[in-house]
């Protein structure tokens, strides 16, 4: 499988980066490029293996039913989450006007 | 007095422990080594009050007669994708530009609660995406060696490439690196400096900046085995915050350190026997062969027949899991922004990470959202974690007959900077070696075997069982004795 300028410009759409004509121009052959080396997995026979999900052997854990068990990861923090967004606005995180 | 900063962290935590020299001495050793290399651009930001503070610390708890850590009074560099609380961190992309973390991460503040101190922020690849460190936005780092009888400034690998070369250039006694597909062992090998891959989930990822989060993995680099043990206890463990973090005792790796391998069974996979490898680079792993035997081990012939494919499965696996983890970086809860005047949300979004991704970050963005897309995720995705799982069953079937594998880190040595950007291909066959065990979530390390003939370090690897960090430092030990590998390069920076 091989991807044109047109499927170039719809993935970079989908990723959300937008890319100029030159730019996608030039993403064409270095994806095909890529695409094509990948492809040789085809010939692995996988038909009795299942997709790995996990690389270590560990099971989900359950944390204890207990609010703000640990203070890093825990409420109460508007402030800090905040601080390094480029537009915050009475303790929200600012974005241009969407209507739809 | 010697030069403290030819030290490594043994002799620097034991040294101040009994007195010899102070923790200040030793870290305003190194920041003077550090503001003195800014030609190898191995660090985005310095912090010399930093470890100025932890010395003092350490210093001041010598005094009290207290416990100094198993790393105290050590400085160190940190790889500037560890989040570091109120120094900015950049993953070496200008879209973190001025990002400064109001949290520490988990692997950081075990470091700096076992009484080490930071140096400064290492350069690396574009959120670790690259083996030669070419990708940074704030430029590519320099490897302190140089091919004999040339100037021109060569490759410290990548992506913990402002490690390595920091390291070996004595700028740190040790720092942080994270090895997603090789790029703990491979930038150490280009170095002639030592570093640990361990078990996926030995170290916390919490708080690190992440690539693709099936595969990333943090570790020490150092100049000794020894040191790499000592850091890499001071830095494992479990972490609630990382649900995949392991939930095993971290085993005493330095007091379990021994040369001896009578009994071990090391592993030569007949594949990684490749085209395109350095005659030296095969010479090397011949050697390897003749040290381990030496320290005890016997050496048996092993096959891992999916090693082929490892390398094209990790370009779909890796690019998939970054698509989805460089979603975040959107404009709105940190980092740059790029809003044209009268654009809406949507174009916001695709001109901010425009403007603050790297051409490399892009391509793999593009690589993983089409390989995730509807009616190709089976061919290449599905297919690609099937692959994995073959490679992980190489490694369990090759535990029948071995207990650790040997194998070189690289196939060429370092190279000119900008002599394999043209074409990403070349670049990636770069971790061919690499990229099995990170698949397979495997320790792995890379020693410094010797000088090529262009007077540039080469590295062997070592891969053992999960959890078996202990074999896979033992028999590194064993290389090193042996090796006595005790290059330095020439400064000229």
């Amino acid at each position: 499988m091989s991807v044109d300028k047109q499927t170039v410009a719809k993935i970079a759409g989908l990723a959300r980066i937008k890319m100029g004509d030159e730019e996608l121009e030039r993403m064409v052959p270095e994806l095909n490029n890529i695409l094509e080396w990948v492809e040789q997995l085809g010939e692995v026979d996988t038909s009795d293996v299942e997709p790995m999900s996990a690389v270590i052997e560990n099971s989900l854990r359950l944390r204890e039913d207990e609010i703000d068990a640990d203070p890093k990861t825990a409420g109460g923090r508007r402030d800090d989450v905040l601080a390094n967004a480029p537009a915050a606005e009475h303790g929200f995180f600012g974005v241009p006007k969407v209507i739809e | 007095m010697t030069d403290l900063t030819n030290l490594g962290v043994k002799a620097i935590r034991d040294g101040v422990a009994s007195g010899d020299f102070t923790a200040r001495e030793v870290a305003e050793a190194f920041n003077a080594n550090v503001a003195a290399a800014a030609e190898l651009n191995a660090f985005i930001v310095t912090t010399p009050d930093h470890a100025l503070a932890a010395a003092d610390a350490a210093d001041a708890k010598r005094a009290k007669g207290e416990d100094l850590g198993a790393m105290g009074g050590v400085p160190i560099g940190m790889k500037d994708l560890f989040a570091t609380n109120g120094v900015q961190t950049t993953a070496a992309s200008h879209i973190l530009e001025g990002f400064t973390p109001h949290y520490e991460s988990t692997v950081s503040q075990n470091l700096w609660d076992a009484g080490a101190g930071m140096l400064g922020k290492l350069n690396l690849d574009q959120f670790a995406m690259g083996s030669s460190n070419e990708t940074s936005y704030f430029g590519n780092v320099a490897s302190p060696w140089r091919k004999e009888g040339t100037n021109a400034p060569m490759s410290p690998g990548g992506s913990s490439g402002g490690s390595s070369s920091a390291v070996s250039a004595r700028l740190a006694p040790a720092a942080t690196g994270t090895d997603t597909g090789g790029s703990i062992r491979q930038p150490a090998a280009f170095t002639g400096i030592c570093g640990i891959k361990p078990t996926y989930g030995r170290c916390s990822r919490w708080g690190v900046v992440a690539f693709a989060s099936s595969l990333d993995q943090a570790g020490p680099m150092a100049r000794s085995v020894e040191d790499c043990a000592i850091m890499l206890g001071a830095m494992a463990g479990f972490d609630p915050k990382d649900a995949t973090s392991l939930k095993a005792d971290v085993p005493d790796w330095e007091a379990g350190l021994s040369a001896d391998l009578s009994g071990k069974k090391v592993g030569i996979p007949r594949e990684y026997r490749m085209e395109g490898t350095d005659q030296a680079i095969l010479d090397s792993w011949e050697q390897g062969k003749e040290w381990l035997r030496d320290a005890g081990a016997e050496i048996v012939d092993i096959s891992l027949p999916h090693t082929k494919y490892a390398l094209p499965a990790y370009y779909i696996i890796a690019p998939a899991e970054a698509s989805s983890n460089l979603a975040r970086y959107d404009g709105v809860r940190y980092g740059l922004r790029d809003l044209p005047d009268g654009a809406g949300l949507q174009d916001m979004y695709a001109e901010t990470r425009a403007a603050g991704f790297g051409d490399e970050v892009k391509r793999r963005i593009l690589i993983g959202t089409y390989v995730l897309s509807a009616g190709f995720y089976d061919a290449y995705y599905n297919q690609a974690q099937k692959v994995r799982a073959l490679v992980a069953r190489d490694f369990d079937q090759a535990w029948a007959e071995c207990d650790l594998i040997l194998a070189p880190t690289t196939p060429t040595a370092s190279f000119p900077l900008e002599s394999l950007n043209e074409d990403p291909l070349t670049m990636y066959l770069n971790d061919v070696f690499a990229v099995p065990a990170s698949l397979a979530g495997l320790p792995a390390m890379s020693v410094p075997a010797t000088l090529n003939p262009d007077g540039l370090p080469l590295g062997l690897q070592l891969v053992g069982k999960a959890f078996d960090e202990q074999s896979v430092l033992n028999a590194g030990l064993a290389i090193q004795q042996r090796a006595g590998f005790h290059h330095a390069p020439e400064k000229w920076w």
